[in-house]
């Protein structure tokens, strides 16, 4: 569906953030690029999402068509909402800007939002609402105009352990029920043994990919009791132990 | 309820007794000193005229502060539209800004026929800075996830300006304004002083400049007096109004967390 092709980018300051990427991304995919701090794993997500643009190499998207807008939604690490909109009204805005009105939209908002726990909050401010009741509305707004491919950023590092676990299921959840391409960054060998069916492992400085590995098999039951996540847990510890300097 | 709410009233007060009875105990002269109980009984002598003067200067001062919010928020437009009118507009907002409306106010009086107009001119550049470099700021400050967020879903620049950076910058704007408010009051009397010598006298500027003349200082006093609770009024108003605006947005706070 979209793949970075040799891809190397350099910042004004001389910082190498991508240097030769390599990377395909297949249909339904959900791929995980798991990575240190600066290893270029956000700058990587900015060029699939066309908001950057690469210095060498190229991002090939459906072998050559640009994207159309709302084809590709994107969750930042902070839920960026409006402050002065309400669930509702924060979860319309792509719809709103690609010209819908929200009488035919509403009915599918309130859906979107009762799937993902905010049943009742659809005219709360996001000052009203909790961390991860506003990654939720962030998500939802990134999901209603039904993108192909969801790019995230890190969108659950800023919650507790808990609300993160929940989030985590949730996502899983529509990601397999929507059968859309997800590409995620984290920095939790945890998270992404959890979510990823395909991992891709960076390293800093200049940002590379170091190793990929499959996920877990996707139809296998509870995960986060599996012996299977925690075998995959230790093969990632060992990949990125490896390719961390020694100190 | 608490209790220092009481302390700027309670000092005030305090501040009026020992002025009251330093100007008996000093058998100061009224036309030099009058004390606060003088300047009570001029207000109440004359506070037709005093009132229809204040009525006077707040119209201008309030025509002054809609023009201003007006002016500065389109030139902000402009210089947040384009890099071009940016450069182009900020070093002439400074120089209007740091020109003293003292020294323009004869020069637009004379090329302004219309009093009220000219008066409301010169009022209006001195409140309109504020709101200017505060929108400007507000609509520079618009967070960067959210543009991009816009520009991913192929926002037109019309709908980033409507739908993303003018809501941003309603604090901004709001603050700007309340900061103009009482400038445009302290131009609307400047103005007032320079058009005075000309002949026109129906603000509390021209009660002042007569009363001076006439060495009815009590009556002065009962002027600035006035003038000085206008401000205090024009600030929390406004004040108030930014509250309520923020609050019904729901921008005070975007901190703020629920349990």
């Amino acid at each position: 569906m979209l793949s970075a092709q040799r891809v190397s980018r350099r910042f004004t300051d001389g910082t190498v953030a991508l240097d030769g990427v390599d990377l395909s991304i297949a249909d339904g995919a959900f791929v995980v690029l798991l990575g240190p701090s600066g290893c270029g794993k956000s700058t990587l997500l900015r060029l699939l999402a066309g908001l950057d643009q690469p210095d060498s190499g190229q991002i090939l998207w459906d072998e050559g068509a640009k994207p159309r807008p709302g084809e590709i939604g994107f969750v930042f690490q902070d839920a960026t909402l409006l402050p002065w909109a309400d669930a509702t009204d924060n979860v319309f805005l792509p719809l709103r800007l690609a010209g819908r009105s929200l009488s035919d939209c509403r009915a599918e908002i309130r859906s979107l939002l009762a799937k993902l726990g905010l049943a009742g909050f659809e005219h709360a401010k996001p000052a009203e609402l909790s961390g991860g009741m506003r990654m939720r509305v962030s998500i939802a707004r990134a999901m209603i105009a039904r993108p192909r491919l969801l790019l995230m950023d890190e969108p659950f590092a800023a919650l507790d352990e808990f609300t993160r676990h929940r989030l985590q299921d949730d996502l899983r959840a529509l990601w397999r029920e929507t059968g859309m391409t997800v590409v995620f960054v984290t920095h939790s060998i945890y998270e992404a043994a959890f979510l990823a069916s395909h991992l891709v492992i960076m390293t800093p400085r200049p940002g590379q990919i170091a190793t990929m590995r499959a996920g877990l098999d996707q139809t296998a039951g509870p995960r986060r009791t599996d012996p299977a996540m925690a075998a995959l847990i230790g093969a990632i510890t060992a990949d990125v132990t490896r390719m961390m300097p020694t100190s | 309820m608490k209790t220092e709410r009481w302390a700027p009233i309670l000092f005030g007060i305090f501040g009026l007794l020992i002025w009251q009875s330093a100007v008996i105990a000093l058998r100061v002269p009224v036309y030099v000193l009058p004390g606060p109980v003088a300047i009570i009984q001029a207000f109440f002598a004359d506070w037709r005229s005093l009132l229809l003067s204040l009525v006077a200067t707040l119209a201008i001062a309030a025509a002054s502060l809609l023009a201003a919010a007006m002016l500065g928020m389109m030139l902000a437009l402009a210089m947040a539209a384009s890099r071009w009118a940016r450069a182009a507009i900020q070093p002439w907002a400074v120089v209007l800004q740091v020109t003293p409306v003292v020294a323009l106010a004869p020069l637009i009086i004379i090329w302004v026929h219309q009093q009220f107009l000219a008066l409301v001119v010169c009022a209006t550049i001195v409140g309109f800075f504020p709101v200017l470099s505060n929108t400007a700021a507000g609509l520079a400050a618009t967070p960067p996830a959210l543009l991009d967020l816009f520009r991913l879903n192929g926002a037109s620049r019309r709908q980033i300006v409507f739908l993303l950076r003018l809501p941003s910058a309603l604090p901004y704007f709001l603050a700007g304004l309340r900061i103009a408010g009482t400038l445009a009051l302290v131009g609307a009397v400047v103005a007032e002083f320079v058009a005075s010598s000309g002949g026109f006298a129906s603000g509390l500027a021209g009660r002042i400049l007569e009363a001076g003349y006439r060495l009815e200082i009590p009556r002065m006093f009962a002027a600035l007096t006035l003038l000085a609770l206008a401000g205090i009024a024009i600030y929390a108003a406004l004040g108030a109004f930014e509250r309520t605006i923020l609050k019904r947005v729901g921008a005070v706070s975007s901190h703020h967390h629920a349990p």
